[in-house]
């Protein structure tokens, strides 16, 4: 198959499964391709759903104390039990849901937006500009997730815009890489050139030829670092840097279950631990599935 | 950079290239860039083309005849030389100098299925020129353009809501032509238009040319890189080796009487279509591969591989000579 061919199929894959053209039998496809990965987007739909939905869900608010059983283990009353404070435990995993996710999609769609757009420029300028942009990303992806994270959050103060602004940070080199290396590619692309020929701008040749054909890596990336949001939201609240109390977050509940003994009740643990755990795992999974759709040749890999 | 737009001489040509030169550097190290060298992808080109003439450029890979095309439209910057286009000199021309300027100069890409975006549909492909441009005019206006020019090339106008995909190689050519076209050029660089074309759809293509060329009065710089397809098309033939032309002629004269050894054997690579001649037909075939582009030149790029070689042209360069516009040939056995 020659490499014209090669092309041709690929952008036809593309064409064909781009989700936001074909809503409908794009959807369709992916359902029969992918079951799995579907089963994966319905599970993050419905924590989608639940977090908006909280108030109709939940059993009690969540701040809500319960003098009659505090620290009680699931019962009729309190599915997930109570905390030390007699608060219902579903209720707080139902509401944090909202927490997690709320920062996740902002900082995800800010810090990979940003990243994405500076990794245009770079590809596409290319030269000093793109050295100098590799170099600042190199340095803020040489820190861990994490540290990064708690070292901005530290320094802005707690509070919610300010975990959105430091996980974002954190996001922006991936985004950026990603996109860059996309760019790269696409501007040696004929059509590209073409255009060039025809005489347009950079600004047009940067938004209407390349940047739509970084929507499918975009939506990839995003949904994958969706997850690893949620992970840096949930640890930045665990280590006391993050939303603070007493909005519920699942990892100011982890936190909290750490002051009710040595050995934290199970279901304190268990609860919030699980809807982490089941969180991640959905957008992860859906990411994958997302990625193989569109990119057939990455099939199969990590 | 604004250079002074000097009028050349002959206002009949519509394009003038004079000793055209692209060296592209070969560099060394990451920090401290030094250059280290260079492929002299064109070393020399000169040539004029008349209003409403064709001018046929041949040779094998890498002799430098797309080069020459990108460096006319300016989509690559000449190392030396002059270019001038309706009178204009461009040859220091950058993107917003030429952007009024290829509204006159179009190209027509080889590869069919890459050059057209394929997330855009046909109507917006077409319509991006005249957007660029600024001469959309209204809504009703802008589709008919596109409408006409797809009529023009072949294409049904219900088609402009489909994607590159859902076309032939064939049609996406006219897709390519059709965009190049909308714009009303005078002049239209055609980058081995054909290559990539089934043999059946590649005469219906320079069918379509010359069909355009004679209604629309267009100027051609067809690229190719065999004698059989430029043949149809051209009025004059260049043929170029390792950079620079080595034969220029009109187009009966080429095919009659070719000088140059190399254009010999471009001809004996012909194909005749009956099996009976072709199989006693006299193969000459030129053997090895042409010098490096990035090493000293000496003597006749060709002499290695020539059957007609001499010792001269291992020791001396031959220059082009002859009647410029009529005949030209750079090689000692018609000095």
């Amino acid at each position: 198959m020659s490499d014209a061919t090669v092309q041709q199929v690929q952008d036809e894959a593309v064409v064909h499964h781009s989700l936001l053209r074909r809503m409908g039998g794009g959807l369709r496809t992916f359902v029969r391709r992918s079951p799995m990965s579907a089963f994966w987007g319905v599970i993050a739909a419905l924590i989608i759903v639940m977090a908006i939905i909280a108030p109709v869900l939940a059993p009690y608010p969540p701040l809500k104390s319960d003098f009659r059983a505090m620290t009680k283990a699931p019962t009729e009353r309190h599915w997930f039990g109570t905390d030390q404070i007699g608060r219902d435990t579903l209720s707080r995993v139902i509401y944090g849901s909202r927490a997690s996710l709320t920062v996740a999609v902002s900082a995800v769609v800010l810090g990979t937006t940003l990243g994405a757009f500076w990794g245009l420029a770079s590809g596409y300028f290319g030269g000093r500009f793109d050295l100098v942009s590799q170099r600042i990303m190199e340095f803020l992806q040489s820190f861990p997730d994490l540290i990064l994270a708690m070292a901005i959050a530290m320094a802005l103060g707690a509070g919610f815009g300010t975990v959105i602004v430091a996980i974002a940070i954190t996001r922006i080199p991936f985004g950026g890489r990603v996109i860059r290396s996309v760019v790269l590619s696409l501007k040696e692309r004929a059509f590209v050139e073409a255009a060039r020929g025809l005489g347009a701008s950079h600004t047009r040749m940067m938004l209407r030829h390349i940047l739509p054909q970084c929507i499918a890596p975009y939506l990839v990336l995003a949904t994958t670092h969706l997850g690893v949001a949620i992970i840096i939201e949930a640890s930045l609240g665990f280590l006391g840097v993050g939303i603070p109390p007493p909005q519920p977050t699942w990892g100011n509940m982890l936190a909290d279950s750490l002051n009710a003994g040595l050995i934290p009740p199970w279901w304190l643990v268990l609860f919030p631990g699980g809807a982490i755990t089941l969180t991640v795992l959905a957008f992860n999974l859906l990411g994958d599935g997302i990625r193989d759709a569109l990119d057939p040749r990455l099939r199969g890999t990590a | 950079m604004q250079p002074p737009a000097s009028t050349m001489p002959d206002a009949d040509d519509i394009l003038r290239v004079e000793d055209l030169k692209v060296h592209f550097p070969i560099t060394r190290g990451a920090v401290f860039r030094r250059q280290a060298g260079a492929v002299r992808a064109v070393d020399g080109v000169t040539f004029t083309l008349a209003r409403g003439e064709t001018l046929g450029v041949v040779g094998e890979s890498g002799c430098g005849k797309s080069t020459t095309g990108l460096a006319i439209a300016r989509m690559v910057t000449p190392t030396a030389g002059r270019i001038a286009f309706e009178g204009v000199d461009i040859t220091d021309f950058d993107q917003d100098h030429m952007r009024p300027l290829r509204r006159r100069m179009q190209m027509v890409y080889q590869d069919p299925y890459g050059s057209l975006n394929p997330r855009m549909k046909v109507r917006d492909i077409i319509a991006e020129p005249l957007e660029v441009h600024g001469i959309a005019g209204g809504r009703a206006a802008l589709k008919e353009r596109i409408a006409a020019s797809m009529a023009m090339t072949g294409l049904a106008p219900a088609m402009a809501d489909r994607y590159p995909h859902e076309f032939s190689g064939g049609q996406r050519q006219r897709i390519g032509i059709a965009r190049a076209l909308v714009l009303e050029p005078s002049l239209v660089i055609c980058d081995e238009p054909v290559s990539a074309l089934d043999v059946s759809i590649q005469a219906q293509i320079v069918n379509l040319f010359v069909d355009l060329r004679d209604r629309l009065g267009l100027s051609y710089i067809f690229i190719a890189h065999d004698l059989a397809v430029v043949r149809h098309i051209s009025h004059r033939i260049a043929v170029m080796y390792l950079g620079r032309i080595v034969e220029i002629a009109r187009r009966d004269d080429l095919y009659r009487d070719p000088l140059h050894p190399y254009t010999k054997a471009l001809m004996a690579a012909i194909p005749i279509p009956d099996p009976e001649l072709e199989a006693t037909r006299p193969r000459q075939i030129v053997q090895g591969e042409p010098p490096s582009a990035t090493g000293p030149r000496v003597g006749c790029a060709f002499h290695r591989r020539c059957p007609a070689a001499m010792p001269r042209c291992a020791q001396e360069d031959p220059v082009l000579m002859g009647t410029p516009g009529e005949r030209a040939v750079a090689c000692h056995l018609h000095d």
